[in-house]
């Protein structure tokens, strides 16, 4: 008996040290972190925060009280919440801009220029700042001074300059959010040119040098060849647009504090959830900026794939008339 | 194709492309030329209209035009966002939280990406799946019900709040690290184990190194995220000792409601070794950002 059960132990030592043992050893070891962080800070408030969206509950969830869907009633109904969706719109628009620019841009910078990485160095910088400091750089620039603890900013005082009237930018909720969204682009455009130059530069040289020698010109050159190559680019671009229009935050909360009509979603969600203390509605809010987030992904997926699988496809029958020639 | 060349000769659009005259291909790049210049002028006037203004005092501030440059270089509007608007504090404690969460990414990024990309088991595909489920999350929104955790366990207004977050819901980095590790060929490991390495073994001494360009694409990535990162620290941190850079400078708007002069030196202050990491390390960021967001 006692010989037989040593040579358990042995066996079970020993399979700790083969390769299947220490497979799931290490597994357990190296997992054991990393997944206890992920459940506790994605997975259980990803969790509460479907059950709080039912629920109506302030900040330390005394007396929950169950309400059904009166919370998503509100989101949807309420105009003081259904208006940040219009806001989301101006950000959508302002990022297709921004998708435009980024791809003029970066078209210039793969071209043959001098201060080809001065300039992409200028209009990426802004993306590396802190946005906080970018925030409070607009906050200054659109600034119209009162005489007495302002003064104008640099916009309005280039417009003095040529003779114009100083405009109140910030507080005027028929232009306030072009301002923001201005601001907006010129922060993260330098990450769309970067992002394009990269998809610009991995085509394959020779197609450009044969169309050269098939007399394509510039505009060719970007619609026949550019334009299909870096359009996956593109789509996952346009997705992240959607994606960030939702779910703007910093440049209005600093700037304007979300006043003059410049709430957006997000804003009003952390107002909701930290000022209100209403914490059952702001999560019935999280859940549904997470939802249409899911629908975009997923409509991103289908058309990524099938973007995938025709390159795929198209690489297949080249590769077979290569065979062919062959 | 010679079918082809003959069709756009005889289109005639082409050839008339070929015979560009230099002074056409002056303009165009003419034309390249002034637009760039617009775009960079768009970047550099909002920001050269900060570095003036920060050093005029008060009263040039108020009596002259914005490009007008100030009499003399006037530090005192330094020295006082450095140390009455809390910015050198504010630098301090970003760099505490940037250098801890860094390492623990790095630790734990690692180990999660070997496992899941080196171990085919089932296991480690639905753990997989798990993390890739997490990237859907809105991560602001999410803070709504976070919050409530990190108050539990008595995490609220201290440090390890937001690293904690950092490190536990980063799962760009473990992206890279897989996919990095994709790249690094699995004959590498099994040569090791015909010598007889234990899999810890071949985490350190054949892993780790190979993984180093994707450490530092990593780091990059985290520094700059950490740095410019506001709610976090603005909604875990509201003690004024524990501000960092972007809730010391937002911090500046109260106080210093209508001395811009001071707000001005404390942004330049902050961009600054922003400026100097980017000039150093400019290639490598941009390889980074296209290599990190491939797959998002």
């Amino acid at each position: 008996m006692a010989k037989n059960k040593a040579h358990k132990k042995q066996s079970f030592f020993e399979w700790c040290r083969g390769y299947t043992g220490q497979k799931y050893i290490i597994t357990v070891l190296f997992l054991l972190v990393p997944l206890a962080l992920l459940i506790t800070f994605t997975f259980v408030p990803a969790a509460n925060m479907f059950v709080y969206s039912f629920q109506s509950r302030d900040q330390f969830g005394i007396n929950p009280e169950w309400v059904g869907f009166d919370n998503y009633k509100t989101v949807f109904t309420d105009s003081d919440y259904l208006s940040t969706f219009k806001n989301s719109l101006y950000y959508l628009f302002g990022s297709f801009i921004q998708l435009g620019l980024a791809l003029i841009i970066a078209e210039i910078l793969c071209s043959k220029i001098k201060f080809k990485n001065f300039y992409k160095a200028t209009v990426f910088f802004p993306w590396m700042m802190n946005g906080v400091a970018v925030a409070l750089i607009f906050r200054s620039f659109f600034m119209k001074g009162d005489g007495i603890t302002n003064t104008d900013g640099a916009l309005n005082s280039i417009i003095t300059f040529f003779g114009g009237n100083a405009v109140s930018w910030l507080s005027d909720p028929k232009i306030v959010n072009f301002c923001l969204v201005f601001a907006s682009i010129w922060r993260y455009i330098g990450f769309d040119i970067v992002m394009f130059i990269g998809a610009i530069q991995s085509i394959n040289p020779d197609i450009y040098e044969a169309a050269e020698l098939d007399g394509a010109n510039a505009w060719q050159r970007f619609w026949y060849i550019i334009f299909p190559g870096i359009k996956p680019v593109i789509g996952l671009q346009m997705i992240l647009a959607i994606k960030g229009a939702m779910s703007v935050f910093e440049i209005p909360y600093v700037i304007t504090n979300g006043q003059f009509g410049t709430t957006t979603f997000v804003i009003k969600t952390i107002e909701t959830a930290f000022g209100y203390k209403k914490v059952g509605l702001a999560s019935a809010m999280a859940v549904v900026l997470l939802i249409i987030i899911i629908i975009v992904t997923i409509v991103q997926k289908l058309l990524f794939n099938e973007e995938a699988d025709n390159a795929s496809m198209k690489s297949e029958k080249l590769f077979k008339k290569k065979k062919e020639l062959i | 194709m010679i079918n082809k060349k003959l069709g756009s000769n005889y289109n005639g659009k082409s050839p008339a492309f070929r015979e560009s005259t230099p002074f056409a291909r002056f303009l165009a790049k003419l034309a390249m030329h002034i637009f760039m210049w617009l775009a960079v002028l768009m970047v550099i006037i909002p920001l050269l209209v900060v570095i003036i203004g920060s050093f005029k005092t008060n009263k040039e501030f108020f009596n002259t035009e914005v490009f007008t440059l100030p009499d003399k270089l006037n530090i005192a509007n330094y020295k006082e966002a450095f140390i009455g608007g809390k910015v050198l504090l504010g630098l301090r404690n970003t760099l505490i939280i940037i250098v801890i969460s860094c390492a623990g990414t790095i630790i734990t990024g690692t180990m999660t990406a070997f496992v899941l990309q080196r171990f085919r088991t089932m296991l480690s595909r639905f753990i997989k799946a798990a993390f890739l489920l997490a990237t859907l999350l809105p991560n602001i929104s999410m803070q709504v019900t976070v919050f409530q955790i990190v108050n539990k366990m008595g995490l609220y207004d201290s440090m390890l709040a937001p690293i904690i977050l950092y490190i536990g819901t980063d799962i760009i980095s473990i992206t890279i690290f897989i996919q990095f590790l994709n790249n690094i060929s699995v004959s590498l490991d099994e040569s090791a184990i015909v010598d007889g390495a234990s899999y810890p073994r071949i985490y350190f001494s054949i892993i780790l190194p190979n993984l180093l360009p994707a450490i530092a694409t990593v780091l990059i990535i985290k520094f700059v995220g950490i740095y410019n990162d506001f709610y976090t620290a603005q909604l875990y941190m509201p003690s004024k000792k524990l501000g960092v850079v972007s809730t010391a400078l937002y911090r500046f708007i109260g106080p210093y409601g209508a001395k811009w002069e001071i707000i001005f030196a404390g942004i330049v202050i902050c961009i600054i070794p922003t400026l100097i990491m980017f000039l150093a390390l400019q290639k490598y960021i941009y390889n980074g950002l296209v290599s990190g967001s491939v797959k998002e």
